[in-house]
């Protein structure tokens, strides 16, 4: 519980700067929706003949003038972006940074656990997930509210509910890198979650990659196929769960042999 | 009981040679002092001890528990201090000592502020804001607030003021009578022969001697400083040999009969024989070229 207290407290900045970051880009996202929704039907059908540049970004599939298609693709891209990046950043330093700062040393000179340390970490790092997918949640809501738009309830749980996995996973495999980490990586961390945003972009682009959505996070938050399906591609998120436990267990594996130098 | 014991201990850091066959015993309720030269493994030797990191081969026990078996248990019974002092950047010192205490479940509050009054500590202070020497003082703190019973320091004084340095000495002293334990590892040899029982010596990953501070100092060998002559030809048993101008320093481990019949041999207008410092003890042990324990 002291881990999990102190992990709260030294990422408290950084945790009210990216959510306050996102939860912004996202306000302001649906803040201009109205203004620009009347000229939405042109710009569909410009997205629509824009072929692969549209495919890739899934906005063949949606209609981008409806409130959902818009913000499925535009808040989408910020929630999912930004989100990834949190999780890759807090994910790949929990551990890393310990052992950079030499503050390792002093945590393990007490009576815990690695395991503790590890648990606490992850719980921290899982809090810290939700207090920003809450925050994001409604700013989301009351712009929506604010904008005279119906709340599209079973759309957005299912979108968020995909993003709040999605940054778990990245998270979890960074966290399991970390652990095989001496020095702080935040370049690595970020190259995690764009690989992870490109593999999709060109899964989007031919079928034949699709073996990559079950690769990549983003497979099961793309919001084009979610609003289509009015559903989570299962076997996306399958494999996402299944990545999310493999690094949490490669961490605990990890971590817990690993000589601190 | 033992505090401090390993058995053929060694660590190899792939093919780095760290410790080799490292065997230490420490009584409960000594005041033991570690000393070698940097990389001779005393960091190591430590660092297995906490469960820092593991051994390549041996077993070390700490108050008779194996230290990878009952890591936490021991760690609720000792208290570390880091040679490196490194701490959370960003936290102000108070939040520090109240976390270490929080981590050990512990309210060391009155303890602390003991602590932190006689070492001069100002807990408002940010760490980033802190010299080493007060970045060790709050390891210190750290290390001793829960009042352990023993006590693991690896260079303790490098950065403090001789003031505090005294003032840290004196409440290591008081733990050690009250039945505490200290194991320290330090370059100061003047610390090692002024507060120590016992003492072992570490050289290459190899501990190469171990026994109390009085008996390593008492060597048979005799520091002599002979004026007017510049060399000591013929004269065997001699060591660590100084010449300057009209005067030969060296160390003398042979017959007194054969130095002195030297001696009447040479021009020698003045004669001082004396105990050499344990430093200069230790500097031969400290030395590769010279063999071991041959003073």
């Amino acid at each position: 519980m002291e881990i999990f207290k102190h992990e709260i407290r030294q990422g408290r900045m950084a945790l009210f700067v990216w959510t306050a970051a996102i939860s912004f880009m996202i306000g302001i996202c649906i803040m201009i929706y109205p203004e620009i929704s009347s000229q939405m039907g042109e710009v569909s059908n410009m997205f629509a003949g824009m072929g692969s540049f549209s495919q890739a970004f899934g906005m063949d599939k949606i209609n981008f003038g409806e409130f959902t298609g818009f913000f499925s693709v535009e808040c989408g891209n910020v929630l999912g972006l930004g989100g990834a990046f949190f999780a890759a950043i807090i994910g790949i330093s929990a551990l890393a940074k310990e052992e950079k700062e030499h503050t390792a040393e002093f945590l393990l000179a007490h009576p815990v656990s690695r395991a503790e340390i590890i648990s606490g970490k992850l719980f921290a790092i899982a809090a810290q997930i939700v207090i920003l997918n809450v925050a994001v949640i409604a700013v989301t809501v009351l712009s929506v509210i604010a904008i005279g738009e119906d709340v599209p309830v079973k759309t957005f749980a299912m979108l968020f509910f995909a993003y709040f996995m999605m940054q778990f996973e990245t998270a979890a495999v960074t966290f399991g890198i970390s652990a095989f980490l001496s020095h702080n990586s935040f370049g690595a961390g970020i190259a995690i979650a764009a690989v992870f945003y490109f593999l999709n972009i060109v899964a989007n682009l031919t079928e034949q990659a699709e073996i990559l959505k079950y690769i990549t996070p983003f497979g099961y938050t793309e919001g084009a196929d979610i609003i289509m399906d009015n559903a989570i591609n299962g076997r996306y998120l399958a494999a996402g769960i299944i990545f999310t436990v493999a690094g949490t267990v490669i961490s605990f594996w990890k971590y817990q042999r690993k000589d601190i130098l | 009981m033992k505090a401090i014991t390993t058995d053929h201990l060694a660590k190899y850091y792939g093919k780095s040679r760290g410790i080799v066959d490292v065997n230490l015993s420490v009584d409960k309720g000594d005041f033991f002092g570690f000393i070698g030269p940097n990389g001779a493994g005393k960091s190591t030797t430590i660092r297995i001890l906490l469960g820092l990191i593991k051994a390549t081969d041996g077993t070390a026990e700490i108050l008779g528990q194996d230290v990878q078996k009952y890591k936490t248990s021991i760690l609720k019974k000792t208290g570390y201090l880091p040679s490196e002092a490194s701490l959370y950047s960003n936290m102000r010192v108070k939040d520090v000592i109240r976390l270490s205490a929080n981590l050990r479940k512990t309210d060391c509050r009155a303890e602390a502020q003991k602590l932190c009054d006689r070492l001069g500590l100002d807990t408002s202070k940010k760490v980033s804001e802190l010299s080493l020497g007060n970045r060790k003082k709050t390891c210190i703190v750290c290390a001793m607030q829960h009042k352990p019973e023993l006590y693991i320091f690896d260079e303790p004084t490098s950065g403090l003021d001789p003031l505090i340095q005294h003032e840290f000495y004196s409440i290591l002293k008081e733990r050690n009578k009250e039945g505490a334990t200290v194991f320290l590892s330090s370059h100061v040899l003047s610390e090692i022969q002024r507060y120590c029982k016992h003492a072992a010596v570490i050289r290459e990953g190899k501990l190469i001697l171990s026994d109390s501070v009085d008996k390593l100092g008492n060597t048979g060998a005799k520091r002599v400083t002979l004026r007017g002559v510049c060399s000591i030809h013929g004269l065997k048993h001699t060591r660590d040999v100084k010449i300057t101008q009209d005067t030969v320093s060296f160390l003398y481990s042979g017959e007194p009969v054969l130095l002195l019949k030297a001696l009447s041999t040479l021009p020698v207008t003045d004669v001082t024989i004396s105990e050499p410092d344990l430093e200069e003890v230790f500097m031969h042990y400290y030395t590769k070229e010279d063999g071991c324990g041959n003073l």
